[in-house]
């Protein structure tokens, strides 16, 4: 199953951690919250992501299922 | 056929004078409430009838109710009559629950009845004195029906506070602030319990449906989208106020009725705050009918209409109504604190005839960038609004920007 890369706003603090393990799919902006390339992630960019998943003391990302938002 | 301009359904009966109608006047009127037994089955009249909610996010009603109906598990459900009515410019709700309450609790008993709720709260904006006042009555007269389940909830003022997770997490934890979903409040809601949380005049027409049926409320309708609606008239409109209308009337016939003329009128702000700017001219035609205003990328939202006079400088106007959206952040999420302060004060900088330089590219970038990166959809209409702004404005926007000075007015900076 493909898997996006879920952020909770709330509980991000923008301490941005996270984008430095996976530049290739987070992206930063001028306050240094999280911007996330959005659709799935690639097989080769798993590892990086899982790592900025780690990284983030807050817990405020998480690999979840390409649909997870949608099925109720 | 085509009914007259105000179609009084949920409005028919007393004069709206600031006076609830009392219980025995109601079923005087109207029948007590047929018991969702007693009738085939409501839902799937609900369904039927096509009937939206009108909270502003234009859910179909039956599919709600038949989702938590039809809920796992035997966990008793919760409603939520929402009638928060944060949005400043819109007095649909607080009209509504100020003379016609029992209608609303018709709603909420009928949507209990049929989703299995064991409780009901009245969630009920506390600035709007005299629908708490109403509610509060009326409760009060439907006592015996309503014992111990149902009690009333003052909101807390703020644009957010009636968000559907917020609603929930005020009654729960007394902090009107929204919550990351999932999981969304029909799983796990006020007291953990699957909750429907249900505008006020969505379950007022429930409530008429149930006694008079779908084919009834789809009399009403000119085109695709069948029925009747609550919607405010405000701004640049000699007749402002709540208006019941049919669904397909041009906003030029309503304006038009109501005092407005379109020479007079600069541009028409649609559906609400998290509406859209749209050109008197595009307006005027445009029916009031969530089908077409869908397709014409607008939304029908809250019912709010509101008319910007032809004197009036749209950068000024986008500037008070996005200042707004910005102070009413729930500041949780970093790109809606920031991302809308920054996109106000740019604004503000722009009408007030004090840009910064690339302050326009500013507002270009942060409407994209802002988008969608929120735990709720604040950041989203309001950005939806502000892209609507540049596109009915966009020339005011770019003299303010190079001249500092309005195209409109002549004025530099000052309101107006
Ligand atoms: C920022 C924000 C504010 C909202 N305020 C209200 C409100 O004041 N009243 C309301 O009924 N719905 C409001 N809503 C919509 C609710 O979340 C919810 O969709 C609605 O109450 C459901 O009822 P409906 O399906 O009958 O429209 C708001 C949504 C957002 C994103
Ligand atoms: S590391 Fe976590 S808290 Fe920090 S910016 Fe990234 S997601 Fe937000
Ligand atoms: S998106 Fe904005 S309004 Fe919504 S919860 Fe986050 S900070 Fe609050």
């Amino acid at each position: 199953m493909d898997q996006k890369l879920r952020i909770d706003w709330i509980l991000c603090d923008g301490y941005s951690l996270c984008s430095p393990e996976a530049p290739e799919v987070i992206d930063l902006d001028e306050w240094g919250y999280p911007i996330i390339r959005p659709g799935v992630i690639a097989e080769h960019e798993l590892k990086d992501v899982k790592r900025a998943v780690g990284a983030c003391p807050m817990s405020a990302l998480s690999l979840v299922p390409q649909d997870f938002d949608k099925r109720s | 056929m085509t009914l007259p301009l105000d179609t009084r359904r949920l409005l028919a009966g007393p004069a709206l004078d600031g006076t609830p109608e009392r219980y025995a006047a109601h079923i005087a009127r109207l029948g007590v409430l047929p018991l969702v037994g007693g009738r085939a089955d409501l839902i799937g009249s609900l369904e039927a009838s096509g009937l939206l909610g009108r909270g502003g996010a234009g859910f179909a009603v039956g599919r709600k109710w038949r989702a938590l109906a039809s809920r796992d598990g035997k966990d008793s459900a919760v409603v939520v009559a929402n009638g928060a009515e944060g949005e400043p410019a819109s007095h649909k709700d607080r009209t509504l629950m100020a003379h016609r309450p029992h209608l609303v609790i018709d709603g909420a008993l009928l949507a209990a009845e049929a989703i299995g709720a064991s409780e009901i709260v009245f969630y009920v904006g506390r600035e709007h004195v005299a629908a708490v006042a109403a509610m509060k009555a009326a409760m009060a007269e439907r006592k015996p029906e309503l014992g111990k389940r149902a009690k009333i909830v003052l909101a807390p003022l703020g644009y957010v506070a009636g968000e559907a997770t917020a609603v929930v997490n005020y009654i729960n934890t007394g902090k009107g602030k929204p919550m990351t979903v999932p999981p969304r409040v029909s799983q796990r809601g006020v007291g953990k319990k699957p909750t429907l949380v249900q505008n006020v005049e969505s379950l007022a027409y429930a409530a008429l449906i149930a006694r008079y049926g779908d084919a009834w409320y789809r009399m009403a309708g000119r085109l695709g989208s069948k029925g009747t609606a609550l919607i405010t008239l405000s701004g640049a409109v000699r007749d402002a106020g709540v208006w019941e209308i049919e669904l397909g009337t041009t906003l030029g016939e309503v304006a038009e009725e109501a005092g407005a003329r379109e020479d007079r009128t600069a541009a028409v702000l649609m559906g609400g705050y998290f509406g859209t700017w749209t050109t008197a001219r595009d307006a005027w035609t445009m029916p009031l009918d969530p089908a077409a205003m869908k397709a014409s990328g607008l939304a029908f939202g809250c019912g709010l209409l509101w008319l910007l006079p032809a004197s009036a400088c749209g950068v000024h106007a986008t500037a008070q109504i996005i200042e707004y959206l910005a102070d009413a952040s729930a500041a949780q999420c970093g790109p809606c604190l920031f991302g809308l302060r920054a996109l106000a004060d740019a604004t503000v900088r722009l009408a007030a005839g004090q840009p910064a330089s690339g302050d326009l590219q500013l507002i270009e970038r942060l409407i994209p960038q802002t988008a969608g990166r929120g735990a709720c959809h604040h950041p989203d209409g309001a950005v939806g609004f502000m892209a609507s702004a540049l596109n009915v404005f966009g020339e005011d926007f770019e003299h303010h920007a190079r001249t500092g000075r309005c195209s409109v007015t002549g004025t530099s900076g000052g309101v107006r």
